[in-house]
């Protein structure tokens, strides 16, 4: 499959990605080389096989009670922010 | 004998018998490892003072007679593992200021036992990479041949290892990311059941397949490692409860009448011949020790790179939506507005094959694509473990090679990603199944180590190990140090 340059745009549109003029053609290319070679799955029957959900048969996903284990630690993880003020993180104007 | 040379066994049995301290050995490690930094670059972060103050600690507990099976033996994390107050970046440039404000689970553990890390290995951005050259911070080397890749992703713990910087490296695996870099650099890479390990605090790639582990010297030195880093963790939710059992201690035991199930599909085309005669020698010595050979069959196997290259990425791009520029990581200068922010923090923060599996998880995810791949590798995903599962019927375990060669030249597959994808083709299906695997030097080829590769049944990390280790106990092939480390 030849995905077209408007696909790729597309797709990093959706990824929230921005690339440059160098990068489309270079992930044109690989990214439908790598969808040719992910059609080989075609191939394999599975009409009537349940999709995986989870690598251990028979587990789930575990859940707990739901009571606040975790202590507030905003200061402590917003060190690690480019902005914030007063607890908030910031961000360029989104409404005008 | 030098003691680097040692195995990390018989260094904490040193430790605890006063032979030596912890403070030396950590000094002779930090040495080792900064006058081969220039050579390897398999390290991101050192930590000398904290690896210093941990080592006066582990002396002090081993003075008072309070020394647990690995207090005062050094070893690195790789970088994918969050350490409080240090730098924790991926391999990648949206990390590179990230500071974890806590500990993984691991790191936790492993603090408790009293080891004393010195510092963060290179890895290929993200994990994902099978060569080390992804990373951010330039590509680790290959000890045994410095034009080589190390394999990856963890290809600064292996080759840490291989060149016995560090005795023991933590690690993980996605789709192979502890077994091959284990395989091309000639040490023991360990990968965990499926939720044997904890995931908290290690920095998510593809959540139903990534699974932490190590890479060591040999069988004996993993098994120790796991016993500290294995065990049930109420904050990773897909973490399993059930008992640890002392690894260590259970090794040594006969191999006489171990089915061993040899996998027809791991011996195809693309497996180099010269590799192949060395996995076929190595499956003698098994036959020696009295375990049975069977030829078995896994049909769907074949499919088990496409299905990972649909699932694996979709899970990444998923996981990876956390990077958006605001909460934590690279952000872009002068944003117009939010989407641009977005768009730019992301572009400028992710590497090519970043982006490029960003891009291919978003593909197979979006409206009107989601059945035809992502869907369907769930499918043939279930078909794959019910190909093992079948096979675990007739045989204790599965032997074949790790990697189809050895090690490849820095540069020679990152023009075209499917070649170096395929890199994976045996270690894979372990991933999408759930299964412990071991890879284990087993002689070399033209001068680079080969791998040979143990599959397991759930849960069954102890045969795995105690099969390796009667081979180690044969061989000496895991004792060999590349000549430019010795």
């Amino acid at each position: 499959m030849a995905l077209t340059r408007a696909a790729i745009e597309s797709i990093a549109k959706l990824a929230r990605l921005e690339l440059n003029e160098t990068e489309i053609p270079v992930y044109q290319d690989s990214l439908s080389a790598i969808l040719d070679f992910v059609g080989e799955l075609d191939r394999a029957a599975t009409n009537d096989v349940t999709p995986m959900a989870h690598p251990l048969a028979g587990l789930s996903q575990r859940l707990r009670a739901d009571i606040v284990t975790e202590e507030d630690a905003h200061e402590r993880y917003q060190q690690n922010a480019p902005q914030v003020a007063a607890g908030l993180y910031l961000v360029p104007k989104v409404i005008e | 004998m030098s003691l680097y040379k040692q195995t990390l066994a018989e260094l904490a049995a040193g430790l605890r018998a006063r032979k030596f301290s912890s403070v030396e050995l950590t000094q002779l490690y930090l040495a080792r490892i900064d006058a081969h930094a220039g050579t390897l670059n398999a390290f991101i972060t050192v930590t000398h003072e904290s690896a210093l103050a941990s080592a006066r600690a582990a002396d002090a507990s081993l003075a008072a007679g309070r020394g647990g099976a690995l207090t005062g033996v050094p070893f690195a994390h790789k970088d994918i593992f969050c350490t409080a107050g240090l730098r924790t970046t991926c391999g990648s440039r949206m990390l590179d200021q990230f500071v974890s404000p806590y500990d993984a689970t691991v790191v936790a553990k492993l603090k408790d036992a009293g080891t004393v890390m010195l510092g963060k290995t290179n890895m290929d951005e993200f994990a994902m990479g099978s060569s080390s050259e992804t990373s951010y911070y330039g590509p680790v080397k290959n000890p045994w041949n410095t034009k080589l890749v190390p394999g990856g992703s963890s290809g600064g713990s292996a080759a840490a290892v291989a060149a016995r910087l560090v005795p023991a490296a933590t690690a993980t695996d996605t789709g192979g990311s502890i077994r091959q870099p284990a395989a091309l650099c000639g040490v023991t890479g360990l990968k965990p059941t499926y939720g044997r390990v904890s995931r908290y605090g290690m920095v998510a790639f593809a959540s139903s397949l990534d699974q932490g582990g190590v890479i060591a010297a040999s069988a004996e030195d993993a098994a120790l490692m796991l016993t500290a880093m294995a065990g049930f963790d109420p904050r990773d939710s897909t973490s399993v409860d059930t008992a640890v059992p002392d690894y260590a201690a259970l090794l040594g035991k006969p191999l006489a009448g171990l089915r061993v199930g040899i996998v027809k599909e791991f011996f195809d085309a693309g497996l180099d011949a010269q590799n192949a005669r060395r996995i076929h020698e190595a499956l003698a010595v098994y036959t020696k020790l009295g375990a049975t050979l069977k030829d078995v069959s896994l049909p769907n196997l074949p499919l088990s790179v496409p299905t990972y290259y649909v699932v694996a990425p979709a899970e990444c791009s998923s996981n990876l939506a956390r990077y958006d520029g605001v909460r934590f990581g690279h952000r872009c200068s002068a944003p117009r507005d939010l989407q641009d922010l977005y768009r730019r923090s992301r572009g400028e923060g992710f590497g090519a094959e970043v982006k490029r599996r960003v891009m291919t998880g978003t593909y197979v995810l979006s409206a009107g694509y989601y059945d035809a791949y992502y869907l369907k590798a769930q499918k043939v995903r279930q078909l794959i473990a019910k190909d093992f599962r079948d096979a675990f019927v007739e045989v204790d375990m599965l032997m074949g090679p790790t990697t189809p060669t050895p090690a490849f030249a820095i540069g020679a597959k990152m023009a075209d990603p499917i070649t170096m994808y395929l890199n994976d083709i045996y270690t894979i299906g372990a991933n999408l199944a759930g299964l412990p695997a071991i890879s284990i030097p087993c002689g070399f080829v033209t001068d680079l180590p080969v791998g040979l590769q143990l599959v397991g049944p759930h849960f069954a990390e102890s045969a795995i190990l105690n099969a390796a280790h009667a081979y180690q106990r044969e061989t000496d092939w895991h004792r060999l140090i590349p000549q430019g480390s010795a």
